[in-house]
C-alpha cells in the first residue's frame, strides 16, 4: 500500500500536487466568499481553450529535442501579422459575404490562421536551422530570440503603413494600436459557435460553455496526437529522445529538429489567433513578451519535463494553471482588497515551476559529472 | 618585396583583429552614425553618456567575476539589485539621509545580498551547465517575490506607517519613491577633500594595525618602509591645507577638462618615474628603457594639446564628473584585477576553465562557484545603490527589471563573451551601449519623424546583442568540441 | 628501508559492482624506484584496481572494497583522491587533465599555488592570499628540467603539440611534494613513436630518483623494454607476478589471454553450412573510418555468405569503427560492396535499406530508447526503414498498434525476453534482456547481414550464454550471416569461423578460432614479431 502511494506520488510529482491542492483551496475559498462559481468556471473553460493551442505548441518542440520553446513569440508575431493582414483586407466584410456575415468571419479567421501558419512555417525552418547550430543551449538562445523578435516587430508595428481604421489610432499616434478590436473580423467567433449557458444566463453570470473553442482546441490536440503517431512523428520523437538511436535507424536528426520547430512555430501562430479571437482583441507590442514563459510553465505544470511532453500534459497543465489564476484573482481581491495579485502569482508560479524543472533536468545530472 | 609582404601581413592582421572585434566595430559605427544624425550637439551627448556611465558602470563590472568562474553571464544580478532596493526602502522609511543613509543602505543590503547570492549560487550548482537560463528565469521569479513583498507584505503584514511611501489604502508601496532630500546624490556629492581625509585615516589605521600585528607575532618590523609610506601620505595630506588646493578639492565634481589635465600630469610623472626606475633602480642604460616612458609622455602631451582644440574644449568644460562615484568604479576595476591575483581568483579561473580538473586538483568547485556568485550579487547591490542615488527617483516596481538585461548587453557590446570578460570590455561596452541608448530615439525622430522607433530600436539592440552573442557562444562551443576531437584523433595518426 | 621493501602493497583486494565480481583477491606490490607493469585485457580489472588505489568516489559509492593497502609498510585507508595525493600517489591520466587556457606553470601548480599573505588575507582568510608567481615559475621550471622538457614555463598549453601535454602532466605529478608512486595509464597511446621513446626515458629518470611507477599499457614491446617487474590480471583474477627479465612477450601474452574453462556455446549439432570463398556477402576495400577513439585506418576484408565472422582487438584499436563506419554513423571512406552492390557510406541509413542490421555496442546510448516501451523499441527501425507496422488511413499513414503489439509479443516469446509485457520501459530491463530487445529490433528488419557489436558487454554470464546461443541459432538454423565485433576473445573463439584481429586501425591478422593462445595474445598487442603459431 505504502509503495503504491509512493509510486502514485512520484507519478504525479510534487509541483502538480501543490498546484492541484492550491487549486482546490482557492475553489473552496471562492465558495466560502460566495463568489459566483458558475461564472468563474465558465471563465476557466474559456481560458483553457484560449491558451490551449499555444501550450500545445510546446509538444512538438520538446519532443523533437529543442526543449521548451521559449521562442514561441516567433510564431505569435506571425499570427499577429497575418491577423492584421486579414483585418486590413477586411475579408469579413467582402461584398460576397454580405448575405452571410458569419461565413465572412470564418473566412477571415481561417485566412489568418492559414497565412499565419504558413509564414510561421518558414520562420520556424530558419529558427530550426539556428537552433541546430546551438545544440545544448537552445533554451538560452531561444529565450533571447523570442525577446528580440518582439522588440523587432515593435518597430514594424510602428512603421507598417496600415490603412484600416481598426488598426490605426483614431487620432494621431504612429503605427498600429496597442489593442486592436476584432469586433469587425472574427472576435469571439469560436467561443460563440455552439456556445450556450449551462447554468444561468449572461445577466446572472452563468456558466458559459464555449463549445466551438473547446472543440477546436481538442481537434488541434487530436491532430498533433495523430501526427505524433505517424512515421514522421515517431521519427521526430526518437530524434529528440535519443539522437544517436535515431541516427542508427537512419533518421536525419537535424531535419527532424527543424520539422519539430516549424510545427511548433506554426502552432504558435494558430494559437495566438485562437487566443485573440477568444479575447476579442489583438494585443500588440510588448503584450506577448512573456507569453512564451507562461506556455512553458503550463506544460510543465501538466507533468512534462524539459525533454518529454505529451498531449495530456497540455490539457491538464493549461487547465490547472489558467484555472488557478482565474479563480485566485477574485479570491485574492476579497482577501486583500484593492490589489491585483494575479500577475504576481502568475510570475511566481510560472517561473518557479520552470526553475524546478531546470533543477530536475539534464543540467541537474551534470553536477555528477565529476 | 619583403616590405610589401610585411604590409600585406599587417593589413591581414588588422583585418583579422577587426573581424574578431566585429561586435565592437559594428557598435562604434552605429554610435557614430547615431551621433551624426541625432541633431543634438556632441557635447550634449557626451554629457549624457558620462552621467549614464557613472550610473551604470558599476553594475556591468559586477558581471565579470561570474564569467571568469565559468558561470556565464549572471542574469541573476537582478537579485542583488532587489537587495539594494529593499535596503533603500527601509532606510528611507526610517528617515536617514545623506551619507549616513547611504552607509545604512550598504550595511543592510550587503548581508542581504550575501544571503541571496548564496541561495542563487546553490541553485546554480544544482543546474550546472544551464546557469544562464536559470538566471534569466530566476530574475523573473525573484521579481515576482519582490512584488509580492512590496505590494502585499509591506503594509499588509509588516506594518509601515508612512503616507509618503505607502499607497493610500495602507497596503503596498507606492509606484515611485522620491529620493530627493534623502539619498539622492549622497555618493556623488562627497567632496574630494573628504575622500582624501578618509583615505588618510584608513592608511593610518592600516599602518598601526600592521605594526601591532608584526610586534605581536614578533616578525621583522620593516619600520623604515612603513614610516616612509606614511610620511609620504602625510605630506600629501598636508598639501590639502594649502588654501588654493583646499578650495579645488572642496568640490564634489571635477570638470572633465581638469580630469584630463590631471591625467596628463599623472602620466607625465609616471613616465619620469619609469625612466628613473629603469636607469637608477635597475641600472639599465638609457637606450634600453626609454621607449615606454617617452611614448607615454608623448601621448600625454598630445592629449593635453588636444584640449586646446575649441570643439574638444567645449565638450571638456561641459562635463563634470562626480568624483567619488568614478573613484569607486576605478576601485572596483582594481578589485576585479586584484582578486585574480589571489588564490581564490586562480581557483575561480580553474573552475571556470574545467570543473573536472579543478575537482581533481582538490579545489572545492561548488564552494568556489557560490563565492563567485556572492561577490557578483553584492557588487550588483552596491551598483544598484549607486544607480538609484544618482537617478534620484526610485521606481519601486521597475527599477530592477531591466538591470540584468542592460548590464549584460553593455558587457557584450564591449566585446566580451560568455567565457571571457575584462574591465576594458565592460567600460568600452558601457560607453558604446549608452551612447546608442541616448542617441537612438533622437536620431530616429530626426530620420523617421518618430522617437518611438528609436525607443523600440534600442530595446531590440539590447535583446538582439544578447541573443546574438549567446548563439555565437553556443556555436563556438560546438565547433571547439569538434576541433578538439579531431585534434586528439589526429595526434596518434602522425606516427 | 629494510623494514618496508615495498612502497605499495595491495593485498587480497576484491570488489563487486552490483553483484558482479570484477576483482577477486588480487594483490599488487611495488618497490621504490621500480617500474612495474600492470597487464591485462580490457575488463581484466586494471582500472578498477587503480580506482581503488586512487580512492575514486565511484568505488565508495558502490559499496567499497575488501582487502588491505599498505604504503611504506603502513596500512592506510584511501577514501578520496585528495587522500591518495597526500600519501604521495600521483596519476598521469590517459585523457589530459590540463587547462588549455592556462600557462604551463599554472597547470603544473593547479590547486597547489604558492601564496603570500596580504592585508585582506589576514581578515578574510587564506584564500585571499596573493599568488607568488615567481616562486611558482621556479618550481615549474625545476619539474620541467627534471624530466628534461625544454619548453618555456610561461607559454600557454593551448598552443603546444599534443605530445607535450603528457609530459606536462608528469611534471605536475613530480612537482607534488613527497610523491613516491606514479601511475601511468596508457601514456603512450596518444604519442608518436619518438615521443613514446622519450616518455620511456623519462620514466627511467623518474624511477632512478626512487619514485615507483605503475605502468599500464598493452604494448608488450614497451613492457619488455622498460619495466622491472610485471603483474598480470585476467577476469579480475590475479594470474602472476614476475620479473620482466625472467619472462618474454610470448609468455606474457599467454598469461593475459589464457584459455577460459567454461564454454559459452555447445556446438553439438552437425554443421550443415556450405561456405565458399567465392560467395562473398560483404567486401570492404580500404575502409577508413573517423570514429573518435576507435579510428579505422585501412581495412580490407571479405565476409562469406552464411559464416560468423569475428572482429577482435583491444579497446581503442579501431574494431568498433568498422561497423559504425559501414552503418554511416561515423564519417567513413573507402569501398564497401554488399551483396554485389556498392554501398554509399555518406548516406545515413543506406546500409539499413540494403539489408544490414546493426546492434550497437553502446546499448544504452545508441541501442535503446530507454524511456519507451519494449514494443516501440522493437518495431521502430523496421517502421522507419521498411515502412512496416503502418496503416494507411487515406490521408496519412499511422502507426498500426495492433500489428506492432502482436510482433512485439512474438519477439518477446521467441527471444525469451523477461519482462512484464510489451509496454514495460526498455530502460528498466536487465542488461541481457535489453540486449535481446536490441537484437529483436535488428531481426525485425529481416536483414541479410547482422552485425553485432560487443553483444555481451556488461551482462552477466548466464545472459551471455543465451545471447551467444541465440546468435548461433540464427546463423545455423536461418543461415543468417553474422559479423560479431567483440573484445572478448572467448566468445569470438567459441562461435566464429574466422576472427580478424584489429590493431592500430588495420587488420593485423585473420585467425582461426583454434589458433594458440599465445598467437592471439601477440596479435592483440600488435606485436611486430611474428609468433610461431603462424603456420
Amino acid at each position: 500500500m505504502k509503495s503504491k502511494l509512493k509510486s502514485a506520488y512520484q507519478a504525479i510529482g510534487l509541483p502538480r500536487l501543490i498546484i492541484s491542492a492550491f487549486f482546490l483551496i482557492v475553489l473552496i475559498m471562492a465558495g466560502v466568499y460566495n463568489i459566483g462559481i458558475p461564472a468563474l468556471l465558465g471563465d476557466v473553460l474559456r481560458r483553457w481553450g484560449m491558451y490551449g493551442v499555444l501550450v500545445l505548441a510546446m509538444v512538438p518542440a520538446i519532443q523533437c529535442g529543442i526543449g521548451p520553446n521559449f521562442g514561441i513569440s516567433l510564431g505569435i508575431v506571425c499570427g499577429l501579422f497575418s491577423s492584421l493582414i486579414a483585418i486590413e483586407l477586411n475579408i469579413a466584410a467582402l461584398p460576397c459575404f454580405a448575405s452571410t456575415p458569419v461565413l465572412g468571419q470564418w473566412c477571415s479567421m481561417l485566412f489568418a490562421m492559414v497565412l499565419g501558419a504558413l509564414i510561421a512555417w518558414f520562420v520556424g525552418v530558419a529558427y530550426g536551422l539556428l537552433l541546430n547550430r546551438v545544440k545544448g543551449s537552445e533554451m538560452t538562445v531561444s529565450t533571447y530570440v523570442g525577446l528580440s523578435i518582439i522588440a523587432f516587430m515593435n518597430i514594424l508595428w510602428v512603421t507598417l503603413p496600415f490603412k484600416s481604421g481598426d488598426i490605426k489610432w483614431p487620432i494621431g499616434g504612429e503605427g498600429a494600436r496597442n489593442t486592436i478590436s476584432l469586433e469587425n473580423s472574427f472576435g469571439e467567433l469560436l467561443n460563440k459557435t455552439g456556445g450556450f449557458y449551462l447554468i444561468g444566463s449572461e445577466e446572472s453570470g452563468g456558466l458559459f460553455i464555449p463549445t466551438g473553442l473547446l472543440v477546436f482546441f481538442f481537434l488541434m490536440c487530436l491532430l498533433i496526437y495523430l501526427f505524433m503517431r505517424s512515421k514522421t512523428g515517431k521519427a521526430m520523437t526518437a530524434a529528440g529522445a535519443n539522437p544517436n538511436f535515431a541516427r542508427a535507424s537512419g533518421i536525419n536528426v537535424d531535419k527532424m529538429r527543424i520539422l519539430g520547430t516549424a510545427v511548433s512555430t506554426s502552432l504558435g501562430a494558430v494559437g495566438i489567433i485562437t487566443y485573440a479571437q477568444a479575447f476579442g482583441f489583438l494585443q500588440m507590442y510588448n503584450a506577448p513578451l512573456m507569453m512564451g514563459f507562461h506556455c512553458v510553465a503550463a506544460i510543465l505544470i501538466g507533468g512534462a519535463s524539459i525533454s518529454k511532453a505529451r498531449i495530456s500534459h497540455v490539457i491538464i497543465g493549461t487547465f490547472l494553471f489558467q484555472g488557478l489564476l482565474v479563480i485566485a484573482l477574485p479570491v485574492a481581491n476579497k482577501v486583500l482588497v484593492g490589489t491585483d495579485l494575479s500577475d504576481i502569482m502568475r510570475m511566481i508560479i510560472s517561473n518557479g515551476i520552470i526553475i524546478y524543472a531546470l533543477t530536475k533536468a539534464k543540467g541537474g545530472t551534470a553536477s555528477n559529472e565529476e | 618585396m619583403k616590405n610589401k609582404n610585411n604590409l600585406g601581413e599587417s593589413l591581414n592582421n588588422a583585418m583579422r583583429s577587426l573581424w574578431n572585434n566585429k561586435v565592437v566595430v559594428m557598435f562604434v559605427v552605429l554610435c557614430v552614425f547615431g551621433i551624426a544624425t541625432s541633431g543634438k550637439s556632441v557635447s550634449h551627448t557626451v554629457t549624457e553618456v558620462f552621467t549614464r556611465f557613472g550610473r551604470n558602470a558599476f553594475l556591468v563590472l559586477a558581471l565579470i567575476i561570474p564569467v571568469l568562474a565559468g558561470l556565464g553571464l549572471n542574469f541573476g544580478i537582478v537579485v542583488g539589485a532587489i537587495a539594494a532596493q529593499i535596503a533603500i526602502f527601509w532606510v528611507v522609511s526610517w528617515g536617514f539621509t545623506g551619507v549616513t543613509g547611504l552607509l545604512m543602505c550598504v550595511l543592510i543590503c550587503t548581508p542581504l545580498a550575501i544571503l541571496f547570492g548564496w541561495l542563487v549560487g546553490k541553485l546554480y550548482n544544482k543546474t550546472k551547465g544551464s546557469e544562464m537560463i536559470t538566471g534569466m528565469i530566476l530574475a523573473y521569479f525573484a521579481d515576482g517575490l519582490y512584488q509580492f513583498l512590496f505590494l502585499f507584505l509591506i503594509g499588509g503584514v509588516i506594518p509601515v506607517n508612512n503616507p509618503t511611501l505607502i499607497i493610500n489604502g495602507g497596503v503596498g508601496v507606492k509606484n515611485t519613491i522620491d529620493l530627493t532630500g534623502n539619498i539622492k546624490y549622497a555618493l556623488d556629492t562627497i567632496s574630494m577633500l573628504s575622500i582624501i581625509q578618509v583615505l588618510y585615516i584608513i592608511l593610518a589605521v592600516i599602518t598601526a594595525a600592521k605594526l601591532i600585528s608584526r610586534l605581536v607575532k614578533k616578525r621583522e618590523l620593516h619600520l623604515k618602509s612603513l614610516l616612509l609610506r606614511f610620511a609620504a601620505a602625510t605630506v600629501v595630506f598636508a598639501l590639502t591645507f594649502v588654501p588654493a588646493v583646499q578650495t579645488f578639492l572642496g568640490q564634489d565634481r571635477l570638470l572633465l577638462l581638469n580630469a584630463v589635465e590631471l591625467a596628463c600630469l599623472g602620466a607625465a610623472l609616471f613616465a619620469v618615474y619609469l625612466l628613473l626606475k629603469g636607469m637608477v633602480g635597475e641600472k639599465k642604460p638609457f637606450a634600453q628603457c626609454y621607449k615606454r616612458p617617452v611614448a607615454l609622455a608623448i601621448v600625454a602631451g598630445i592629449v593635453y594639446a588636444l584640449t586646446y582644440v575649441t570643439a574638444i574644449f567645449q565638450i571638456l568644460i561641459a562635463v563634470s564628473l562626480p568624483v567619488c562615484t568614478y573613484l569607486l568604479i576605478a576601485v572596483i576595476c582594481f578589485f576585479n584585477r586584484w582578486i585574480l591575483s589571489t588564490k581564490l581568483g586562480q581557483d575561480m579561473r580553474t573552475v571556470g576553465q574545467s570543473r573536472t580538473v579543478a575537482n581533481s586538483a582538490g579545489i572545492n568547485v561548488d564552494k568556489t562557484r557560490i563565492i563567485a556568485t556572492c561577490i557578483s550579487t553584492v557588487l550588483a547591490s552596491w551598483g544598484q545603490l549607486i544607480y538609484l542615488q544618482n537617478l534620484g527617483t526610485f521606481q519601486t516596481y521597475g527599477a530592477h527589471s531591466m538591470v540584468g538585461q542592460y548590464a549584460i548587453a553593455s558587457l557584450l557590446v564591449g566585446g566580451a563573451s560568455v567565457q571571457k570578460a575584462n574591465n576594458k570590455q565592460a567600460i568600452l561596452g558601457v560607453v558604446l551601449f549608452h551612447t546608442l541608448f541616448v542617441v537612438a530615439p533622437l536620431s530616429a525622430s530626426n530620420l523617421f519623424g518618430s522617437a518611438l522607433i528609436g525607443e523600440y530600436f534600442r530595446v531590440f539592440i539590447c535583446y538582439g546583442v544578447i541573443a546574438l552573442s549567446l548563439a555565437m557562444h553556443a556555436w563556438k562551443v560546438i565547433a571547439k568540441k569538434k576541433e578538439e576531437k579531431a585534434q586528439s584523433d589526429a595526434a596518434p595518426a602522425e606516427s | 628501508m629494510g623494514e618496508a621493501p615495498y612502497v605499495l602493497k595491495m593485498d587480497g583486494i576484491s570488489k563487486e559492482y552490483f553483484g558482479n565480481r570484477v576483482l577477486d583477491n588480487v594483490s599488487l606490490s611495488v618497490k621504490p624506484g621500480e617500474i612495474h607493469a600492470l597487464m591485462g585485457e580490457n575488463g581484466a580489472g586494471k582500472s578498477t584496481l587503480m580506482n581503488i588505489l586512487f580512492g575514486m568516489p565511484v568505488i565508495h559509492n558502490t559499496g567499497g572494497f575488501t582487502g588491505t593497502i599498505e604504503i611504506d609498510g603502513e596500512p592506510v585507508k584511501i577514501d578520496s583522491p585528495q587522500k591518495a595525493m597526500e600519501l604521495g600517489i600521483g596519476m598521469v591520466h590517459q585523457e589530459f587533465m590540463l587547462i588549455p587556457g592556462f600557462t604551463v606553470t599554472e597547470n603544473i601548480k593547479v590547486g597547489r599555488e604558492i601564496t603570500q599573505p596580504t592585508v585582506a588575507s589576514h581578515i578574510f582568510g587564506k584564500s585571499l592570499e596573493k599568488l607568488d608567481t615567481k616562486a611558482m615559475a621556479k618550481d615549474a621550471r625545476k619539474a620541467l628540467d627534471t624530466i628534461g622538457l625544454n619548453i618555456e614555463e610561461y607559454v600557454l598549453v593551448k598552443g603546444l603539440p599534443v605530445g607535450y601535454m603528457q609530459f606536462i602532466e608528469i611534471a605536475r605529478e613530480i612537482d607534488k611534494k613527497g610523491v613516491r608512486l606514479l601511475i601511468f595509464d596508457e601514456p603512450t597511446a596518444v604519442l608518436t613513436e619518438s615521443e613514446a621513446a622519450r616518455l620511456l626515458d623519462t620514466m627511467r629518470v623518474i624511477a632512478s630518483k626512487g619514485i615507483a611507477i605503475i605502468f599500464i599499457t598493452h604494448r608488450l614491446d614497451e613492457v619488455i623494454e622498460v619495466t622491472d617487474s610485471i603483474t598480470v590480471l585476467r577476469d579480475g583474477q590475479f594470474i602472476a607476478k614476475a620479473q620482466t627479465k625472467d619472462t618474454s612477450a610470448v609468455k606474457i601474452a599467454e598469461m593475459m589471454i589464457g584459455r577460459k574453462v567454461e564454454k559459452l556455446f555447445d556446438d553439438d549439432k552437425p554443421d550443415t553450412r556450405t561456405l565458399s570463398d567465392d560467395d562473398v556477402i560483404l567486401s570492404l576495400r580500404n575502409l577508413k573510418v573517423d570514429m573518435p577513439g576507435e579510428k579505422v585506418r585501412d581495412v580490407s576484408l571479405n565476409v562469406r555468405r552464411g559464416e560468423v565472422f569475428g572482429i577482435g582487438g583491444l579497446a581503442g584499436q579501431g574494431k568498433l569503427g568498422i561497423p559504425n563506419g559501414i552503418m554511416g554513423l561515423c564519417p567513413a571512406e573507402g569501398e564497401v560492396i554488399f551483396d554485389g552492390k556498392p554501398l554509399d557510406l555518406k548516406k545515413l541509413g543506406e546500409a539499413l535499406r540494403l539489408g544490414i542490421a546493426f546492434v550497437s555496442e553502446d546499448r544504452r546510448g545508441v541501442g535503446l530508447l530507454l524511456d519507451d516501451s519494449i514494443e516501440q523499441n522493437i518495431v521502430f527501425s523496421a517502421m522507419q526503414v521498411n515502412g512496416k507496422f503502418l496503416k494507411n488511413y487515406g490521408i496519412a499513414k499511422l502507426y498500426d498498434g495492433k500489428a506492432g503489439r502482436a510482433h512485439a509479443n512474438e519477439m518477446i516469446r521467441e527471444l525469451d525476453i523477461r519482462c512484464t509485457g510489451p509496454t514495460q520501459a526498455a530502460g528498466s530491463l536487465s542488461g541481457g534482456n535489453q540486449q535481446k530487445v536490441c537484437i529483436a529490433r535488428a531481426l525485425t528488419l529481416s536483414p541479410k547481414l547482422l552485425i553485432v557489436s560487443e553483444p555481451t558487454r556488461g551482462i552477466d554470464i548466464g545472459a551471455k550464454k543465451l545471447v551467444i546461443e541465440l546468435l548461433a541459432k540464427l546463423n545455423r538454423e536461418q543461415g543468417m550471416t553474422v559479423i560479431m565485433v567483440s573484445s572478448e576473445l572467448t566468445e569470438l573463439r567459441s562461435l566464429c569461423d574466422r576472427i580478424a584481429i584489429v590493431s592500430e586501425g588495420v587488420v593485423h591478422r585473420i585467425m582461426r578460432p583454434d589458433d594458440s593462445d599465445a598467437a592471439f595474445g601477440l596479435a592483440m598487442s600488435g606485436a611486430k614479431m611474428e609468433g610461431g603459431a603462424e603456420q
